[in-house]
């Protein structure tokens, strides 16, 4: 006998949310002399990354199923997971191994796949990019590795059956797009108002399960970095112009300057 | 000669202007082949030859229009195993975001995201990319074969150079399996007017607009300019205004001859998308919004009582 993995309304089993510890972004940039982020500095549950749990768990209270957070970072990343299993996510894996230190996203990507591929999710929720590296293109990548097919830039979700429908914003509007699952899916920072963690939540977290996987478990070996950063710059930063009080005359100046750049 | 590819991106049949913009860099480091691919390829071919493509490979299987990336991915993977080139150019937009993450993780490469210029060095590229909000910019060398760099919209003027392109038929057949993701549904937002990336004027609204009820002022301003109205993402997350009116790092980079930004504190996730611009004018209640720091002239004041006051002088002046 096969085994549906369905549940016999056709609903979700498996939903996996990949999170990432970033810098806090209410915190000034502070960076060494070689570059680097200063190690001290805050670090959070990427604000990106509370949407995605956020639009997780609201498809798991609809369609049923497990709401699964996959994370790669040092220890200290396990924070971030249990910021997501308080809010409800069921439970955690932390990717987290020495030679991932200052990981390209190829390695990331790959790293994530291995960890996700055995969770067979019918759902891979990933924010759009992260706060901090900001380079998007590791959904893209998972959705490769994983041999799912992409929806990017959701900022509506909605699953009927084996059918995900998401509107995908572009740049002038928006597509309607479906595929059936599994499938991978990106999240705008507008799809859903991420829930606060109530008490109960995060009393409930402490006896989450967190699984901790090495670079071996994953049976992946770190190759040459695709990308290595030659150096970093101070970026040229405009000049302050004048500043005037709108004491009645503002409009005026406006004026002169809109005419000295021949617009009116 | 390096051999660069571009993927020209087409959208609904129609060439994007970031193909052009990219032509005038690629053009500058090698041979340039660009690949068009769905409707509208063979007549998007004609342009890039006139924009210095050497080669254009086409093809217009109608897949390419309807299934997001896959189609796209396998066409350029099975060309990557005819050609070996040493740099492949995209442009930093959702669509080919999706290519590129796709194609570099089939064949295994690194790539690089979010760049603002690409160098030949060494033998072989290292990209530009703002960091932590645009106020640092790295280098980063791209260390395998071909180098993938993603490069933001409006980081290169497009131009023609004269020529015509050799148009080859890329031959390859999508299969079922990567026509998965159907685009159903095409919806149009932005303003039919004027394109807000192309606008010789951008007046953009922030939160301090109050309300997505005041954002009419910004329009009635727009229309006496002659521009288009872009918005900071926190009015955009909060639903004041669609997305696609967005500026920023992650929304669109403008670089108009006159931006104005109303009620925006000048984040730099914004003004990485708009410092580029000839003047910036910013209206703000607080003199020491960071936005000030950039503007060539800054107000202070409310922007609810001084955008309409500008609006009547614009009105008056142009008679
Ligand atoms: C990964 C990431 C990506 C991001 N990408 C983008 C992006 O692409 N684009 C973007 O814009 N942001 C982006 N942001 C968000 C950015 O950091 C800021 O939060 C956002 O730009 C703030 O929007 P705002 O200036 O409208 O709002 P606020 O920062 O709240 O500023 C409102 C301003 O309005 C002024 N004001 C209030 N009332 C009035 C009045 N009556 N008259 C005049 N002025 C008034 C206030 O003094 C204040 O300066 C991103 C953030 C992250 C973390």
């Amino acid at each position: 006998m096969t085994v549906s993995r369905r549940s016999d309304n056709g609903s979700l089993v498996k939903i996996v949310v990949t999170v990432k510890q970033v810098p806090d972004p209410n915190s000034t940039i502070l960076l060494e002399p070689d570059n680097t982020l200063a190690r001290d500095r805050e670090v959070v549950l990427d604000p990106g990354d509370e949407c995605g749990i956020e639009e997780g768990l609201q498809l798991k209270e609809a369609h049923g199923g497990e709401v699964v957070l996959v994370s790669m970072g040092p220890e200290r990343a396990k924070d971030a997971i249990r910021k997501g299993l308080s809010m409800g996510a069921d439970r955690g894996v932390l990717i987290s191994d020495e030679q991932l230190a200052g990981a390209d996203v190829l390695l990331t990507a790959r790293a994530l796949a291995a960890a996700i591929k055995p969770e067979k999710p019918d759902l891979v929720i990933c924010a759009t990019e992260s706060y901090d590296g900001s380079t998007g293109m590791v959904p893209p990548m998972l959705a490769e590795l994983l041999g799912l097919p992409q929806m990017t830039i959701a900022k509506k979700v909605e699953v009927d059956g084996s059918t995900v429908k998401v509107h995908r914003q572009t740049a002038d509007g928006y597509q309607v797009v479906e595929a059936s699952t599994p499938a991978l899916i990106t999240v705008t920072a507008g799809i859903a108002e991420p829930r606060y963690a109530s008490l109960k939540g995060i009393m409930a977290a402490r006896s989450k399960e967190i699984k901790q996987l090495g670079l071996s478990e994953l049976g992946i070996e770190r190759g040459e970095p695709g990308e290595t950063i030659d150096g970093l710059a101070d970026a040229e930063a405009r000049k302050a112009g004048a500043i005037i009080e709108d004491d009645g005359t503002a409009v005026d100046r406006i004026i002169q300057v809109l005419a000295q750049a021949k617009v009116v | 000669m390096a051999n660069v590819w571009v993927y020209a991106e087409l959208n609904a049949g129609k060439l994007q202007s970031t193909a052009l913009e990219l032509m005038a860099k690629a053009r500058e480091l090698g041979d340039v082949y660009a690949i068009a691919l769905g409707t509208g390829a063979k007549a998007a071919a004609a342009t890039l030859g006139k924009h210095g493509a050497k080669v254009v490979h086409v093809n217009e299987d109608k897949a390419f229009d309807e299934y997001v990336a896959e189609p796209s991915a396998d066409a350029l993977a099975a060309l990557h195993g005819q050609h070996q080139p040493d740099l492949i150019l995209f442009a930093f937009t959702p669509d080919s975001r999706d290519v590129a993450g796709r194609l570099a993780a089939r064949l295994g490469k690194g790539l690089i995201s979010n760049a603002s210029d690409v160098v030949a060095k060494d033998g072989g590229f290292v990209a530009r990319v703002p960091y932590f909000g645009g106020a640092k910019l790295a280098s980063m060398r791209a260390n395998g074969k071909p180098a993938i760099v993603l490069v933001r919209p409006k980081s290169f003027e497009a131009s023609e150079s004269g020529g015509t392109a050799d148009v080859k038929e890329l031959a390859v057949t999508i299969g079922e399996g990567s026509k998965r993701a159907r685009i159903v549904e095409r919806v149009a937002e932005a303003s039919e007017k004027v394109k807000l990336e192309d606008a010789k004027v951008v007046i953009s609204g922030g939160r301090g607009m109050g309300g997505p009820d005041n954002f009419p002022l910004l329009e009635a301003l727009a229309n006496a300019l002659g521009g288009a109205v872009g918005a900071s993402r926190a009015v955009v997350d909060a639903g004041w205004v669609p997305y696609s009116m967005q500026v920023g790092q992650t929304g669109k980079s403008v670089r108009p001859g006159v931006y104005i930004a109303v009620g925006i504190s000048g984040a730099m996730q914004h003004t990485v998308g708009m410092k580029a611009s000839k003047v910036i004018i910013a209206i703000n209640k607080d003199a020491e919004a960071p936005i000030m720091k950039m503007a060539d002239l800054g107000v202070v004041g409310d922007a609810l009582k001084i955008v309409p006051a500008l609006t009547a002088a614009v009105k008056a002046k142009k008679g």
